[in-house]
């Protein structure tokens, strides 16, 4: 279809209010206008109508990727990022555009002094456009979804690094829990710059709630001890389980230098050693 | 010719690093410092590098044969202010500098310096 | 994945490995990577310039910043048209060297980026790729 009525067009621009109610009617109907306040819902699909009947007039219905659409395809990554942050789901997100074509289509039949073929063209080719305009949507939402997933992904790493003081010049990072390869590094990157930040000497690091580790955790707890050393400190390993022990003889991994103790206390009081303090009972 | 300027303390020297690395002035640091070592009868060197964005295979030989070479000469080297993301890096690349003795910034490897000089 | 900018420069001196790992910093900010992936790209970049310079007899350095869905990244391709290695497993082989170095720098280089890439042969010069994603 390369031809537009123009009384189509003119529909389209002069009736944008009552194309707004019947829209808004099916919006509310199909349930995709909950979560969304009602005055905000009514801008949204106010604007959206002049940027469609403006886009219509300037390049017509065939393609969505046309130069005149250009402003109503950034109105809805807008609208579609807006709402992924909302939280809003996808479905949801997808009826605002497809509510539309029921408006659109009795709109055309209605104002339209076209013969019966031309008009289901044109129906055709509004319907396919909505249809362009509904996944551009979908596709823009699951996108701005990844990065809010990507985010929280990442500030999850970032709570799950405790690093803790024991004593000045004494660090200890308590790690619990399976440990991937991404975690760790991300761990191991906050207690070195923690060292950096503190001065602190000694860094113990207690794997007792660590259940089991794979060769690539094994290795990067490695990599850590000697990163601390080539910084200039020390790291102690305290609460090495059996089973880990069995990983780290059975993967040939080089323990030269790296001091292990049992648990977490005897750990602290080499530390305390190391830093030329000692514990006594107060009489 | 540029040069990386190496400042005499008592009986240490201390070198920090503060502009970008090229291979020709980790050369010349290296000769310059054997030479200092033998004219001052230095019993220590200190090089701060907390200003190095980055090490590579390059700088990380020279820090290797500085500490060789100055060991060879009666003074100890100590390495201090190794940025995290460097040591990281370094680990990876495969180079753990095995020997240098490292401190976290210039007052604790200069107490490491007189302490072991001390115990000489 | 589409790349959304690029450039390229030349790898003839010694100042250049300066300049080049201080233009892929820059690039490896703008990107988004955190500093420990930058300082990894930017080790690699110094290590894999140098080998362009020293046995390649000087190149080029190829940038790409890429997008791929929520990923950036950033690809880099040394190219030079030296005599290429003679004998490529042996050259990726640890601690192996022709010139006198450490022979961390391809194996090196190679742990510290997300993706390597090398094409070469006899006579025909040495291609290079390594990409860092965020």
């Amino acid at each position: 279809m390369s031809q537009m009525d123009q009384s189509i067009i003119d529909a389209l621009s002069g009736q944008q209010s009552s194309i707004q109610a019947a829209w808004l009617a099916n919006l509310e109907e199909s349930g995709a206008a909950r979560g969304v306040r009602g005055d905000e819902l009514k801008k949204q699909t106010g604007d959206f109508l002049k940027l469609f009947s403006e886009g219509v007039a300037e390049s017509g219905m065939d393609n969505l990727g046309a130069a005149g659409w250009a402003e109503a395809r950034e109105f809805l990554e807008a609208l579609s990022h807006s709402r992924a942050l909302q939280g809003l789901d996808a479905q949801q997100t997808a009826s605002f555009i497809f509510s539309l074509k029921r408006p659109l289509f009795d709109l055309f039949q209605r104002e339209t002094s076209v013969d019966p073929a031309t008009l289901t063209n044109h129906i055709a080719a509004v319907s396919e456009l909505l249809d362009a305009m509904g996944l551009h949507t979908v596709r823009t939402f699951q996108k701005a979804r990844e990065a809010v997933i990507k985010r929280q992904q990442e500030e999850l790493l970032e709570l799950s690094t405790p690093v803790v003081k024991l004593w000045d010049g004494v660090l200890a990072l308590p790690m619990i829990g399976t440990l991937d390869s991404q975690r760790t590094q991300v761990v191991m990157e906050s207690l070195l710059q923690r060292i950096v930040d503190t001065g602190s000497e000694i860094a113990i690091i207690d794997i007792t709630g660590v259940p089991t580790v794979d060769t690539l955790v094994a290795q990067h707890l490695l990599k850590t001890v000697t990163a601390i050393r080539l910084m200039g400190a020390d790291c102690i390993i305290s609460g090495v389980r059996p089973q880990i022990a069995q990983t780290i003889v059975h993967l040939g991994l080089d323990l030269e230098g790296i001091v292990t103790k049992a648990n977490l206390a005897d750990a602290f009081a080499l530390a305390l050693r190391r830093s030329g303090l000692s514990v006594t009972k107060a009489s | 010719m540029e040069r990386i300027p190496i400042l005499r303390m008592g009986d240490f020297l201390l070198v920090t690093v503060q502009v970008e690395m090229h291979d020709q002035l980790a050369l010349n640091l290296q000769e310059d410092l054997a030479d200092r070592i033998s004219a001052t009868a230095a019993r220590g060197v200190l090089i701060d590098i907390s200003a190095l964005e980055i090490v590579d295979s390059f700088i990380g030989r020279m820090i290797a044969n500085i500490s060789g070479l100055s060991k060879i000469m009666d003074a100890q080297t100590v390495l201090v202010g190794m940025q995290p993301a460097v040591a990281i890096t370094l680990v990876e690349l495969g180079l753990n500098l095995p020997g240098v003795a490292t401190a976290l910034n210039v007052d604790r490897g200069m107490q490491l310096l007189r302490h072991s000089v001390q115990q000489q | 994945m589409k790349v959304t900018d690029k450039g390229t420069r030349p790898i003839r001196t010694e100042q250049d490995i300066v300049l080049a790992r201080q233009a892929c910093r820059k690039l490896a900010q703008d990107c988004g990577l955190r500093l420990v992936a930058q300082t990894k790209l930017v080790t690699a970049v110094s290590e894999l310039a140098r080998n362009t310079l020293v046995y390649g007899g000087g190149g080029d350095l190829d940038w790409e910043m890429l997008e791929d869905g929520v990923r950036r990244g950033i690809r880099i391709v040394f190219s030079d048209e030296g005599p290429g290695i003679p004998d490529l497993q042996l050259a990726m082989t640890e601690g192996w060297t022709s010139g006198g170095g450490l022979g961390l720098g391809l194996t090196g280089a190679k742990r510290l980026v997300n993706e390597f890439d090398l094409e070469t042969a006899p006579g025909k010069g040495t291609r290079i790729s390594i990409t860092q994603w965020t």
